[in-house]
């Protein structure tokens, strides 16, 4: 088993509490089937939209959002899965793709 | 773990009063708004860790935290609630001001201040209503366009102008205000109004509307929570909210047809309710005013009070709607005394009663009023003239439920088979 990184990329938040508890309930779901099925290493934390980018030898300092916002990450998840093909079809369960967002899969690179 | 049933919809109520009280009531978008974001923000956390141990305590935490961001923000504090303006400039006192505001207490005694504001006289009873569903008791506009059975537009046009007015005002109602008494009133008839809308069609297939009658019971026991509206009235309003809802699991049958309270299976009445109903009954004479919430009372506690419906003080029952129609003389109330006298002495003395009503004319569109006549008429054999009555109260009926049970009177009249022509062949 090795480890992989989600990245949530995008996805649309609710319009209404109604319509954000129905994307909450489905995310709940999907993540439990991920635990019962031994694959979870770490929920991990949403992340908040805004932030701010440190770039280059003058280091300055400018405001995100740093590109769409179809591109920013808004949360992550730590899980386990047989290589990064399995880890890539377990992420197909992610209710981010009724939203309009992606799932970036990354290997957490081993020692 | 599942999001409890109506969380946000509990809380917004709750949050929203106390955002008020920090904002000002003129700032009641703002707070609107705060709420809003307070839910979005819960949902994104909770979509990925999992829904808190206490969702309620971490809503109410979130609100408070964005309440003191929007403050920190607004410099120029002008925004916000006069009287506190001073103490939230200065970081000091900021964060244990608000703090105060959002103790459990504190808020229930403002909620109560919202409900005083929400029956402002220059609205109509039904944006009353449907301003304290909505602020209070955090129904969104659709869902009191359908408390209401009435269109999202025209309801969410309504919430407009009544919030418009709310908003008028810098300050929630204040209870030791001269007109406390009048608006008093005012509330409790909006309680009544918001339950009989849930009430009359309380029925299995529109088990949303069940939910109107608990927020109107849960509103008005919140009366009894302050010494200054804890009258006999609303007591009494209590007593008679708590009797009709413990009717509720027996008003239909296993095929979700309506019963009427002659054909109920009363082992199902909701005993722990009648209990409660009863105790605030009693409650409710120590005052020495009667009003009609004292008097309709008093009739659901004398039907709760017979096992049997031929148990029923039927001659209790018509004095009870004596006193009723001298203190509201209205068709209706005259309709329940007919029928109640048709019990005591006859259905044709039923009948006469239902001929005398002066302004009978008001009860053409009140199907309960045919269906009393064809009933009466039922019980003396006049079928025929029965099925006519059954027939017109069926064409009224505002519910499926209703009009099955219409539909089965009809049937037990005989229902006169149309001679159709046999076809030649």
């Amino acid at each position: 088993m090795s480890e992989f990184v989600y990245l949530y990329r995008g996805g649309q938040r609710g319009a209404s509490p109604e319509q954000s508890e129905q994307i909450m309930q489905k995310w709940a779901t999907w993540l439990k089937q991920l635990e019962d099925k031994g694959h979870m290493k770490d929920r991990g934390q949403p992340l908040e939209a805004e932030g701010k980018v440190v770039k280059g030898d003058g280091k300055l300092i400018t405001d995100g959002p740093y590109a769409e916002s179809k591109d920013i990450v808004g949360g992550y998840t730590l899980v386990q899965a047989k290589d990064l093909t399995h880890a890539a079809e377990l992420a197909k369960g992610c209710p981010i793709f009724e939203r309009g967002g992606l799932v970036e899969v990354r290997p957490v690179m081993e020692m | 773990m599942q999001v409890e049933e109506h969380l946000f919809r509990r809380e917004s109520g709750r949050m929203v009063t106390a955002l008020t009280r920090i904002f000002g009531l003129d700032n009641l978008a703002l707070a609107e708004d705060v709420v809003q974001d307070a839910f979005c923000r819960a949902l994104e956390v909770w979509k990925i860790r999992g829904v808190p141990d206490n969702p309620s305590a971490w809503l109410m935490a979130t609100a408070k935290n964005r309440a003191i961001d929007v403050l920190r923000r607004q410099k120029t504090a002008q925004r916000c609630a006069p009287e506190l303006e001073r103490l939230f400039e200065s970081e000091w006192t900021l964060v244990p001001t608000v703090s105060g505001l959002f103790d459990p207490s504190v808020i229930k005694d403002d909620q109560l201040r919202m409900m005083f504001s929400c029956c402002d006289q220059r609205l109509s009873q039904t944006s009353q209503v449907a301003l304290i569903l909505h602020v209070l008791c955090g129904f969104s506009a659709s869902e009191v366009a359908a408390a209401f059975l009435a269109g999202h537009a025209a309801m969410e046009k309504r919430l407009t102008r009544a919030k418009k007015v709310l908003s008028s005002s810098k300050h929630l109602f204040d209870l030791a205000d001269r007109e406390f008494a009048e608006r008093l009133s005012a509330v409790q008839r909006a309680i009544y109004l918001l339950f009989n809308e849930g009430y009359q069609s309380a029925t299995g297939e529109a088990a949303t509307r069940v939910e109107l009658c608990r927020e109107a019971m849960r509103l008005a026991q919140a009366l009894l929570d302050h010494p200054l509206s804890a009258t006999g009235a609303s007591y009494a309003l209590c007593a008679l909210l708590f009797l009709h809802a413990a009717r509720v699991p027996a008003r239909v049958d296993a095929a979700g047809d309506l019963l009427s309270l002659f054909d109920q299976d009363r082992s199902r009445w909701d005993a722990a309710l009648l209990e409660q109903g009863r105790r605030f009954l009693t409650r409710s004479a120590t005052a020495d005013e009667i009003t009609e919430y004292h008097v309709e009372a008093a009739i659901a506690a004398l039907h709760a009070a017979a096992r049997k419906v031929e148990e029923t003080d039927w001659a209790g029952i018509v004095s009870c709607y004596d006193t009723l129609l001298r203190l509201r003389p209205t068709p209706v109330v005259a309709l329940n005394r007919a029928i109640a006298i048709a019990q005591a002495e006859g259905p044709s003395r039923g009948l006469e009663e239902l001929e005398r009503i002066t302004d009978s004319q008001r009860l053409a569109d009140y199907p309960f009023y045919h269906a009393a006549l064809g009933e009466l008429e039922r019980r003396r054999g006049a079928l025929n003239a029965a099925r006519a009555h059954f027939s017109a109260a069926h064409a009224l009926a505002k519910n499926a439920a209703e009009r099955r049970f219409l539909e089965r009177r009809i049937e037990e009249c005989g229902a006169q088979v149309p001679l159709t022509p046999v076809p030649a062949s």
